[in-house]
């Protein structure tokens, strides 16, 4: 739950009063162009921007979680996590290298051995690789570790930033069905921040459209998403 | 028994062979030499846990190495303090300067970090060089304590520098293996990553630099009674400086071989050049052998072998 987040970088706001709820178990897509704060968003979440406004909280079991004081590190214990934007793996470091770091937080190398095999079982390139550096691989193998990296830590919520960045279209879908597959596997909640409107709504619940900085329209399922046809000609440009 | 034992192990019968090299009375010119290769040995082992495993280059090693050394020369002129005393001593203050870069890391990275070490050099130079009670700029002479424990003082020397650089090899090695190495390995990669998985960059970048900088101070607080006079160019000399990156480098970064393997061929290839050809000409040979293998084998002498294994 993300309520009347303001947040910029020194002088420039970029955030205005976002407001936004994921529910446990559902698939939110938070839609917009390049440069409408998605990517902002994601990072005051995940700790990594310090929100100069509003709240940001986690509620499980009727106990209301402050993230906005938290940092990343706290964040990701409590079963938060992120593939990043732009995959930001560790190129000079062998696949299996990437996949243990994803399970930096001391609650998550109890389960080490068990999600190393869920991931590999996931995405079966990965184990044929294991043992290459994950910047000698594919753009798509690269975002499917990215993802395996993130599933490393045992996360409850899942947070996707622009899967989709600088891939093939047939990656892009077979990127989002993984996703969808996963979420279903592992029960995750997911937020996804795309541009990619036809791709991000085939497998979201719902989603909010965020134009500069403000969320402009909030569709409650996909179809009022895809029937929005102003937001779809002004906003997305499809 | 655990691999940790067992490195424990072998790292107590290299002390052995080392007092016993000790006690085998072959001509004092070895131990001397040895000394500083076993010197050089922790220097390049120390750098590397920053530099290499970290990935952040350090070019003030003369600053703690010689932070070390007038640590101890205050305790001997003051209070006569034994060795393992300057030793401790010397370890810590340098580790408190190090925890102090390590705050540094938070505004500067790459090299903007390693510029900021360089004029960490020069402006410690510069308060010894005013502070009379340690010799100031013209130096001072270090009586050596009468009687060591065995043999003569230097082969005495030579044997605690075997020591301590078996334990500075050993600390690098669990530092390496353990999630601490991981950690760093994955913020020299790419830090922002690192962050975003949850990694605590700032604690760990903190660590590293605090236990880098206790090596170097370690190294330098037994170079009084080593030399027995000490005078800021001697002890803020650039061989440090160029000799903690360049053994590193030449070894193999990524591993705690690596600055094992380069301080000890880079060690005695100067030693012998002081002899055989002059002691000017100890920089060009690290420089020249540096400009090699950054060209040639960027990955240092490990990579090199790794590499020709196929691997």
């Amino acid at each position: 739950m993300v309520r009347a987040v303001e947040a910029g970088y020194g002088a420039v706001r970029v955030l205005h009063g976002v407001s936004l709820e994921v529910r446990e178990g559902e698939t939110v897509a938070l839609l917009g162009t390049n440069g409408n704060g998605k990517s902002t968003l994601i990072k005051c979440i995940m700790g990594m921007v310090a929100p100069a406004g509003g709240e940001i909280f986690l509620e499980r079991e009727g106990r209301r979680v402050d993230l906005t004081r938290k940092s990343t590190e706290e964040i990701v214990s409590l079963g938060i996590a992120l593939v990043p934007e732009g995959r930001r793996l560790f190129p000079k470091l062998s696949v299996e290298e990437n996949l243990l770091l994803g399970a930096y937080r001391a609650q998550a190398r109890a389960g080490i051995a068990r999600n190393l095999a869920f991931c590999f079982e996931a995405f079966p390139v990965l184990r044929a690789r294991r043992r290459q550096l994950a910047g000698s691989m594919s753009g798509g193998e690269q975002q499917m570790l990215a993802i395996a990296r993130a599933l490393m830590s045992s996360p409850q919520i899942l947070l996707v930033d622009e899967p989709s960045v600088g891939l093939a279209p047939i990656l892009v879908s077979r990127v989002i069905a993984k996703i969808k597959e996963l979420k279903e596997q592992y029960q995750l909640t997911v937020l996804m921040a795309e541009q990619n409107f036809n791709q991000a709504t085939k497998i979201a619940d719902r989603g909010y459209i965020i134009v500069h900085g403000k969320i402009e329209f909030e569709g409650r399922d996909t179809r009022e998403l895809r029937e929005n046809e102003l937001v779809k000609k002004y906003y997305l440009g499809v | 028994m655990t691999r940790m034992g067992w490195s424990v192990l072998v790292g107590i019968a290299v002390i052995a062979a080392g007092i016993g090299l000790a006690s085998l009375r072959v001509n004092p010119y070895v131990y001397f030499a040895g000394y500083v290769i076993l010197q050089y040995v922790v220097i390049a082992t120390a750098w590397n846990i920053l530099g290499g495993y970290a990935g952040y280059v350090n070019f003030g090693t003369p600053a703690f190495f010689a932070l070390g050394a007038y640590a101890a020369v205050f305790l001997i002129r003051s209070i006569k303090a034994p060795l393992p005393v300057l030793i401790v001593a010397g370890g810590l203050v340098a580790a408190l300067l190090g925890l102090g870069i390590g705050y540094l890391t938070l505004r500067l990275r790459g090299t903007f970090f390693s510029i900021a070490t360089l004029a960490l050099s020069v402006v410690l130079q510069t308060m010894i060089i005013n502070w009379e009670y340690v010799g100031g700029s013209r130096g001072i002479s270090v009586l050596r304590p009468s009687g060591p424990p065995f043999g003569s003082y230097v082969t005495f020397l030579f044997t605690v520098m075997v020591a301590l650089a078996v334990v500075a090899v050993l600390a690098a090695r669990f530092i390496e293996r353990s999630w601490i190495g991981r950690g760093l390995a994955a913020l020299r990669d790419n830090e922002e990553a690192a962050e975003c998985m949850g990694v605590p960059t700032l604690r760990l970048k903190l660590f590293a630099t605090t236990v880098s900088g206790f090596f170097l101070g370690v190294a330098g607080a037994p170079f009084p009674y080593y030399v027995t006079f000490v005078e800021p160019n001697s002890a803020f000399a650039l061989d440090y400086a160029v000799n903690a990156l360049a053994m590193p480098m030449i070894g193999g970064t990524t591993s705690w071989v690596g600055p094992v393997v380069g301080a000890v061929l880079l060690g005695t290839a100067s030693q012998v050049a002081t002899v055989t050809i002059s002691s000017e000409l100890n920089l060009l040979i690290v420089g020249v052998v540096l400009v090699a293998f950054v060209v040639l084998a960027p990955e240092g002498l490990v990579g090199l072998v790794r590499r020709l294994r196929g691997r």
